[in-house]
C-alpha cells in the first residue's frame, strides 16, 4: 500500500509544476505565432483589396447630341464619342493629334457606360447639356490612388521670364529651384526642363499656355519625379494631363458598386464580380440540391435500416475514402460522365453543381450519420414503444433532433465547395465569361476561378481586384460558417 | 420523399435536349487568353452578339478539344503559342475538322528579366545554355554534368553571383518555347553538339530539352505575376517570362540584353530579338453559318483596331506583325484559307 502521509518531495513537485507552467507557455507561444500569420495574411490581403473598392471619374459637361443618340435606339448611342467630346471641350489647349490621344487614353473604354444607363432611365435628357460621369482608365485611376512612382510639387517661389526660342522655350531669371527633368506648370501650361545653360532653362512644351506671362512667386510651381520617365508606368505628358484635371477640380472618387454589379472584363476599371458571385450560387444550388436529399436520405439508410453486413462494411469504407479523393478526380468524372457520356454542355453550372454535388457527398452523409448516431437511442426507443412505425419513429422524432449536426456538416461541405477550383477546370468553368449567367445553362465562372484567372493577368490593377475578390470570398464564407453556428446554437439539444 | 422527386423531375427538365449554342467557343493557350479574350469583350460590345466564352487550357489541351470533332459541342476556336502540328493536324482531319482557318495573331517575346536593383549582365544563348542545361560539353567536347555554380564559372566577364533562374515548369508552352528558342540554339554553338545534331538527331535533342534540376533553375509555376513578385524580392536572380509581364512591370524589372539585343516592343517586331515566337489562332470554317458570329468574330480579330500596330491589343501587350505581314494575315483570315498539311511539323 502506498504511504500518503509521507511528504511529498517539493523538489518534485516544484518541477512537475514548472512542467505544466512550461506545456502553457507553449501552447499560447503556438497560439500567438498562428494568429500572427492569419492576421498578417488577412491585413495584407485587405491593404492590396481596398483600393479596388474606389474608382476615380472626371465630371465633364457634355451635350446629349440628338445627332449621336438615336432617340428610339437609346441604348446604341454614342456615348464614349459624346464624353470624349466633353473632354476635349475642357481641355482647349490640347491641340495636336498626338496630346489629344493621350488625353482620350486617359478614359475607360468602357467610360459612356454610366451615361448610357443615366440616359436610357431618362430619354428626356436628350438634347440637353448635363454634367456626366466619366470613368477613367485604370492606369489614371492607380495614379491618383497613388499607386504610381509618386510626384511631387514644389510651389515657385522665384520670379522668371519665359520666351519662345524656336521650337522650344527659354526661363530666364532666378532659376535655382530648376533642375534638368522637372516640369515647369504656368500659365495654364506645362514645360519640361531639358537643360540647362547659362542663358537660361531650355523647356520643351508638353500642355501649351494660355500666355507667356512672366512668372511671379506663388503662380507657377514644379512637378517632380520620384523616378524618370522610363521607370513610370505613366509618362510626363499624362501626369501633366492628369495633374491638370485634378487642378480643375473635375476628379472624383467614388465607391466601385461597378465591382458588384457587372461581369467580368479585360479592362480593370470595368471588371466586376457579378458573373462570378451568380455562377458560384447557382452552382451551390445545383449542389444542394441534389446532395442535401441524397446524402441524407442515404445516411438515415445506413444508420437505421440497413443490415450490418460486408456489402454495408464494403459501402462505408467507400464513402470514408470518397471524401479524402483529390477533387480533380470529380472533375475528371464530371468530364467523362457527364458532358462526354450525357452530352451536357461545358462551362455551365449545371454540370458544376453536378461535380460539386459529388464531391461534398461523403461528407454530408459522414455528417449526418455522426448526427443521426448522436441523438439518445431512448427517444426512438419511446417512439416505437407508444406504438410509432419505425419510419415515423425517425421522421418524427430522430432526425429532427439531428437537423442542426446535419445542418453543419452540409454547411462545411458546400463551403468547401465554393472554394474548389480543380474540378471545375476539367469541365470548362475556368473561362472569360463576360455575360451575367441567367440560368443553370448559361456558361459560367465561380469566385475562386475568377480570383485564378485575374491573378495571372499583366496589368498591375488587376493585383488589387484579385485581393478585393478573395476579399468578397472570405466574407462569403466567413457568413456561411457564421449560420453554421448560429444553427447549431439555435437548434441544439443536450441531453 | 417530396425533394427527392422534385429534385429528381427539375433534373430532368435541366437536362433536357440539347439547345443550339448561341455564343462562340474558344479554348487553348494562357499565353494568346489575354488577347483574345480582349477581343471578344470588343466583339460582345459592338456587333451585338453574345459575347464568345474564351476558355485557358493551354496549347495543347486546346488542340485536343478543338480537334475532337466538328459541331456544336466542340469548340469553334483555339488558341496556340506553336503552330499546330501535323500529328494534331492529321488527328483533326480523322475527326472530320477538316477545314481548319490559320490566323497568325502576332509574337510573343519571351524575356530573361531581372530586377532593376541588379547590376545590368548581357548573356549571349550559349551562355544562357551553359547555366541551364543539365548536361554541357567540357573542353574535349565530352557531355558533362553541369559544373556551372557561379555566372563568372561560364565567363569571367559575368558576375560572381551564384546562377538562380526562376522559370516555368515543364507542361509549360513558354518553357518549351524558351527551350526551342535559346537553348537549342546555344547548344548548337558548340561544335561537339553540332556534330552530334548531324550524327543523331534524337540525343542531340535530348541534350537541349534537358534543364538541369540541382536548384539552379527554380521551377517557379504558370504564373508569371509571381515570378515577377519573386524577382522584385530576390535582386541576384533572373527570371523567364512573357513579354507583356516585362512591359506592364517595367518600373521593377528590366530585360536583360541577349546576343547585343534589348528586349522592346521595336527589336521584337523588327525581329532583332531572337526569343519571340509567334501567337495563332485556329478557326474552324465547318462552324460558319450554324455558330452565329463566327465570321464576324475573324474580322474582328483582324481588324486594323485590333492587330494593328495602334491597334487594343498592342495595349495589351501584343507584339503586333509588320505591315505586309499584317495584312497577309487579314487576307487570309478574311477569305477563310483553308491550312494544308505540307509545312506543317
Amino acid at each position: 500500500m502506498t504511504d500518503f502521509s509521507k511528504k511529498l518531495d517539493p523538489a518534485l513537485v516544484a518541477k512537475r509544476y514548472a512542467s505544466e507552467r512550461r506545456f502553457r507557455a507553449y501552447g499560447a507561444v503556438a497560439l500567438a505565432i498562428s494568429v500572427l500569420f492569419l492576421v498578417y495574411l488577412i491585413v495584407d490581403i485587405a491593404v492590396k483589396a481596398w483600393p479596388s473598392f474606389f474608382e476615380h471619374h472626371i465630371v465633364l459637361k457634355v451635350e446629349l447630341d440628338p445627332a449621336r443618340i438615336d432617340p428610339a435606339q437609346v441604348q446604341k448611342g454614342d456615348f464614349n464619342g459624346i464624353i470624349k467630346d466633353g473632354l476635349r471641350a475642357a481641355f482647349p489647349n490640347v491641340t495636336t493629334r498626338a496630346d489629344s490621344k493621350k488625353l482620350m487614353a486617359q478614359l475607360s473604354t468602357g467610360t459612356g457606360d454610366d451615361l448610357r444607363i443615366l440616359t436610357v432611365a431618362n430619354p428626356a435628357m436628350i438634347g440637353t447639356t448635363v454634367n456626366a460621369s466619366a470613368l477613367l482608365s485604370d492606369d489614371a485611376d492607380l495614379y491618383f490612388k497613388g499607386m504610381h512612382a509618386p510626384t511631387l510639387k514644389t510651389p515657385g517661389q522665384t520670379n522668371l521670364q519665359i520666351a519662345k526660342d524656336g521650337e522650344n522655350y527659354l526661363f530666364t531669371g532666378d532659376l535655382s529651384q530648376l533642375v534638368a527633368g522637372q516640369i515647369v506648370r504656368a500659365n495654364g501650361g506645362a514645360f519640361r526642363i531639358t537643360s540647362m545653360e547659362p542663358g537660361g532653362a531650355k523647356a520643351e512644351v508638353l500642355l501649351t499656355p494660355d500666355t507667356l506671362n512672366s512668372l511671379v512667386a506663388g503662380n507657377w510651381d514644379i512637378l517632380s519625379f520620384a523616378a524618370i520617365e522610363v521607370d513610370r508606368r505613366i509618362d510626363d505628358r499624362a501626369v501633366v494631363l492628369l495633374e491638370a484635371m485634378r487642378d480643375k477640380g473635375i476628379v472624383e472618387k467614388h465607391f466601385s458598386w461597378r465591382f458588384f454589379s457587372s461581369g467580368d472584363s479585360r479592362e480593370p476599371e470595368l471588371a466586376g464580380l457579378r458573373g462570378a458571385i451568380t455562377g458560384s450560387l447557382l452552382t451551390v444550388v445545383m449542389t444542394l440540391l441534389l446532395s442535401l436529399p441524397l446524402g441524407i436520405a442515404a445516411a438515415i439508410y445506413l444508420e437505421e435500416f440497413a443490415p450490418k453486413n460486408n456489402w454495408t462494411q464494403f459501402i462505408e469504407v467507400n464513402i470514408n475514402n470518397l471524401a479524402a479523393v483529390p477533387s480533380i478526380i470529380f472533375g475528371l468524372l464530371g468530364l467523362a460522365v457527364f458532358i462526354g457520356f450525357f452530352g451536357l454542355p461545358r462551362s455551365v453550372p449545371l454540370v458544376g453543381g453536378l461535380v460539386l454535388a459529388l464531391l461534398v457527398l461523403p461528407t454530408i452523409i459522414i455528417a449526418s450519420r455522426a448526427a443521426l448516431n448522436a441523438v439518445p437511442p431512448s427517444i426512438k426507443e419511446a417512439a416505437l414503444g407508444v406504438g410509432a412505425s419505425h419510419l415515423q419513429a425517425i421522421f418524427h422524432h430522430v432526425l429532427p433532433l439531428a437537423v442542426p449536426g446535419i445542418l453543419t456538416g452540409t454547411i462545411l461541405g458546400v463551403a468547401r465547395a465554393l472554394g474548389e477550383t480543380a474540378p471545375l477546370l476539367m469541365i470548362g468553368m475556368v473561362a472569360f465569361i463576360v455575360d451575367v449567367p441567367n440560368g443553370f445553362r448559361d456558361a459560367a465562372t465561380v469566385l475562386p476561378v475568377q480570383i485564378y484567372l485575374w491573378s495571372d493577368l499583366p496589368e498591375i490593377a488587376f493585383q488589387s481586384r484579385t485581393a478585393a475578390a478573395i476579399i468578397v470570398l472570405l466574407v462569403v464564407l466567413f457568413c456561411l460558417n457564421a449560420i453554421a453556428i448560429y444553427l447549431r446554437k439555435r437548434f441544439e439539444r443536450r441531453w | 420523399m417530396n425533394k427527392i422527386l422534385l429534385t429528381v423531375s427539375a433534373l430532368a427538365l435541366f437536362a433536357g435536349p440539347a439547345m443550339a449554342r448561341e455564343e462562340i467557343r474558344i479554348v487553348g493557350s494562357s499565353t494568346v487568353y489575354p488577347f483574345t479574350t480582349a477581343v471578344a469583350e470588343n466583339f460582345g460590345k459592338t456587333s451585338g452578339m453574345k459575347t464568345p466564352v474564351v476558355e485557358s487550357t493551354g496549347t495543347g489541351g486546346g488542340l485536343k478539344l478543338f480537334c475532337a470533332g466538328a459541331g456544336e459541342a466542340h469548340p469553334d476556336f483555339t488558341n496556340a503559342s506553336r503552330r499546330i502540328k501535323k500529328s494534331e493536324f492529321e488527328d483533326c482531319a480523322k475527326n472530320g475538322v477538316t477545314d481548319i482557318v490559320e490566323i497568325k495573331i502576332g509574337f510573343d517575346g519571351l524575356t530573361l528579366a531581372a530586377s532593376k536593383e541588379a547590376p545590368a549582365i548581357k548573356l549571349t544563348k550559349q551562355q544562357i545554355f551553359m547555366a541551364l542545361a543539365r548536361q554541357v560539353p567540357d573542353k574535349d567536347g565530352k557531355l558533362v554534368d553541369n559544373p556551372y555554380k557561379m555566372w563568372s564559372d561560364i565567363d569571367a566577364s559575368l558576375p560572381a553571383e551564384k546562377i538562380e533562374v526562376l522559370g516555368p515548369p515543364p507542361t509549360s508552352g513558354t518553357r518549351d518555347s524558351f527551350a526551342e528558342l535559346a537553348l537549342e540554339v546555344g547548344a548548337s554553338k558548340f561544335e561537339s553538339l553540332a556534330a552530334m545534331k548531324k550524327a543523331d538527331v534524337k540525343a542531340y535533342d535530348a541534350v537541349w530539352k534537358a534543364v538541369r534540376e540541382d536548384g539552379a533553375y527554380v521551377e517557379a509555376g504558370e504564373n508569371d505575376n509571381l515570378i515577377v513578385q519573386k524577382l522584385q524580392a530576390n535582386p541576384a536572380a533572373l527570371g523567364i517570362f512573357g513579354f507583356s509581364f516585362l512591359e506592364e512591370n517595367s518600373s521593377t524589372i528590366k530585360g536583360l540584353e541577349i546576343d547585343g539585343v534589348v528586349p522592346s516592343y521595336e527589336t521584337v517586331a523588327s525581329g532583332d530579338y531572337k526569343l519571340a515566337r509567334p501567337l495563332y489562332v485556329y478557326a474552324k470554317k465547318q462552324h460558319v453559318g450554324t455558330i452565329p458570329g463566327m465570321a464576324e468574330f475573324v474580322a474582328e480579330y483582324v481588324s486594323d483596331k485590333a492587330i494593328g500596330a495602334d491597334g487594343y491589343l498592342s495595349d495589351k501587350g501584343l507584339i503586333t506583325l509588320p505591315g505586309d505581314a499584317a495584312e497577309k494575315s487579314r487576307a487570309m483570315a478574311l477569305a477563310m484559307d483553308v491550312l494544308k498539311v505540307d509545312g506543317l511539323k
